[in-house]
């Protein structure tokens, strides 16, 4: 069965001045897959996703969303492409001066024309998905560091959106919330036809979730395929990634 | 598309019921079947769902005062999705209720008492710890109190130039040609004198270094605090207060008089060049006349004012930031409210001064 390609970089080169981060990568994802960005610290995972997303401007090559070149979109065009994304950040980054509830209700009251009951009602559904009920009308400051990644979750699937975006979810948390999120991701993913692309170290996560990998090294493209293909390869950085993890 | 449709008190819901549909949904529903008696809700012919449907349904289900048990016909997929995102079984929490007036009015009360006695005993430890880090500099880096000493006073010097000579400028034009009315253009030179070296000052100086070092102290220190890096000192063993504040009580300490000097200087100047060019005083006897009514008084009173206000300065602001919660906004706030408080404290002196030493 043919996958569909939800997005796809032909060539992207990525500097921070003169040093050069991403070397022409080239990769697609697909719709209703988990793609998981792998590599060691400094690879350039994290820029990866932030190229993709415009946050920082490639240096050359191309990137598609939904089948639409995005590296020359003006700002308002760019705009309706996110707002089919969500982006989970590594520490949530929600806005500290507002509670839980108006963080999740920044994009649907900002990019939606639903009325006040609803959009009360999404946002409790939100976060009681990722078990916050209790915590709707406490400020960002009140919240556990876990929490706070929940709460951001939460705000980032508001929209609906067709892919989610997360830098480092399980980063920093206990093993039994990391494998709920991932619970969570799972039944995303198969409930929604929701396509995800997660940075992460986590092994036991990456074992869990991930449909593909895409593996970094020194700014290269490494390796780029199914989980089982990454752990039979014959690339020794790849294998011994999953190796050291199985220690 | 999605519709809906009545029949034997069954609600038929039918096509996709997602984000893009349910504001459109909701008002079908509001306007044509809000007064219809319904049962259950027939989900056989929908064939999609996202999270957002999820909630419409669950709208519908209050309207209608009924349970979930009255959807019907879900296949197997939408009944999944509906489980993950059904609120129904959870208990949200209460949204917190306002408190009365006098709820408010006490808890004002309490946290105004509570933020001055906090204050002061930042004050305290800091005084103590400035002048018995005289002597023993442990605990705090080397070289941080010539660094302090040149972003609180040296780089300060243009601005306090500039507006003293222009403060010196207006003081002289306004009054003098009042003088002038009645022929005592001479006694210029004492009114600047007194104005300037008592008041203008010490105060102009005082409130530009509480807008520019103030804020700079509150902010560094209050992101200090949300960063961990307060915490990190105190991990270390090393008193934050020793450590952060210390040297900018000292740097200012060092500073201040410094720059109130410059700053009478400066303003004495643009008086004199208004008085000798506009005002038919001869120069001698502006310098002579400016310095012969001063006495050493006024001189004292004027260096202990400006220490006064420099220790205002710096434990305002290093309390505001010491105190912050929150993160970015709690900086901002803290920075503010470091810079009306401070500029508020120094007036306040300011007239406190006056009154016991008229």
């Amino acid at each position: 069965m043919k996958k569909d390609i939800i997005i796809k970089t032909t060539d992207l080169v990525a500097k921070y001045g003169d040093n050069i981060v991403l070397d022409g990568i080239s990769v697609e994802m697909y719709k209703g897959e988990v793609t998981v960005i792998l590599g060691t610290s400094g690879c350039g995972k994290t820029t990866l996703l932030k190229n993709i997303l415009k946050m920082y401007q490639p240096y050359s090559g191309k990137v598609e969303i939904f089948g639409e070149e995005v590296t020359d979109l003006e700002e308002d065009q760019f705009n309706e492409v996110l707002k089919r994304t969500g982006m989970l950040f590594q520490n949530g980054a929600l806005l500290n001066s507002i509670t839980v509830y108006d963080n999740v209700a920044i994009p649907l009251e900002q990019h939606t024309n639903l009325t006040r009951e609803i959009i009360d009602r999404i946002i409790k559904t939100k976060l009681h998905l990722v078990n916050l009920d209790h915590a709707v009308y406490l400020s960002p400051a009140e919240l556990s560091g876990g929490m706070k990644k929940r709460a951001a979750l939460a705000r980032a699937l508001a929209l609906e959106p067709e892919i989610l975006f997360c830098d480092e979810p399980s980063a920093g948390l206990d093993p039994v919330t990391s494998a709920d999120l991932d619970k969570l991701i799972i039944n995303l993913k198969n409930q929604l036809n929701m396509s995800m692309v997660i940075v992460t170290h986590e092994l036991a996560s990456i074992h869990r979730i991930a449909d593909r990998i895409v593996y970094l090294h020194k700014g290269k493209l490494l390796f780029t395929g199914t989980l089982d293909e990454a752990k039979k390869s014959g690339i020794p950085q790849v294998e011994e990634f999953f190796e050291i993890g199985s220690f | 598309m999605s519709k809906l449709s009545i029949k034997d008190q069954t609600l038929n819901i039918s096509g996709k019921i997602v984000i893009a549909n349910i504001t459109a949904l909701l008002k079908d529903f509001d306007h044509n079947f809000a007064n219809e008696t319904i049962k259950k809700l027939n989900l056989q012919e929908v064939d999609e769902i996202d999270g957002a449907g999820v909630s419409l349904l669950e709208t519908i289900l209050d309207r209608c005062k009924l349970t979930p048990d009255s959807l019907e016909n879900a296949n197997e997929s939408i009944m999944k999705t509906i489980e993950i995102f059904s609120t129904i079984k959870g208990e949200s929490a209460e949204k917190p209720k306002a408190d009365n007036i006098f709820v408010k009015a006490g808890d004002s009360l309490l946290s105004s008492i509570k933020q001055l006695t906090d204050g002061l005993y930042l004050a305290s430890d800091t005084i103590w710890w400035s002048i018995s880090g005289i002597v023993n500099k442990k605990g705090r880096r080397k070289g941080s109190v010539t660094e302090q000493a040149v972003a609180i006073g040296l780089d300060a010097l243009p601005i306090v130039a500039l507006l003293s000579f222009v403060i010196g400028f207006i003081l002289t034009l306004q009054s003098g040609f009042q003088l002038q009315k009645f022929g005592a253009n001479v006694y210029i030179a004492d009114l600047l004198s007194i104005s300037i070296v008592r008041e203008m000052g010490p105060l102009i100086t005082a409130i530009i270094i509480a807008g520019r070092s103030g804020s700079a102290i509150a902010s560094e220190i209050a992101t200090m605090k949300v960063t961990e890096e307060i915490d990190a000192l105190k991990m270390m063993a090393l008193n934050p207060i020793k450590y952060v504040i210390v040297p900018k009580f000292h740097a200012i300490t060092l500073t201040m008089p410094i720059l109130v000097a410059f700053s009478v200087l400066i303003s004495m100047g643009a008086g004199l060049l208004i008085s000798v060019g506009f005002l038919d005083v001869a120069l001698e006897v502006y310098i002579s006349r400016s310095i012969n009514i001063l006495a050493v008084k006024d001189i004292i009173i004027t260096l202990i004012k400006t220490i006064t206000f420099s220790w205002l300065i710096v434990i305002i602001g290093a309390y505001y930031g010491m105190k912050v919660t929150g993160g970015a906004e709690g900086v901002g706030k803290a920075t503010t409210s470091s810079v009306v408080t401070s500029i508020f404290a120094v007036i306040l002196a300011d007239a406190a001064f006056s009154l016991i030493y008229l």
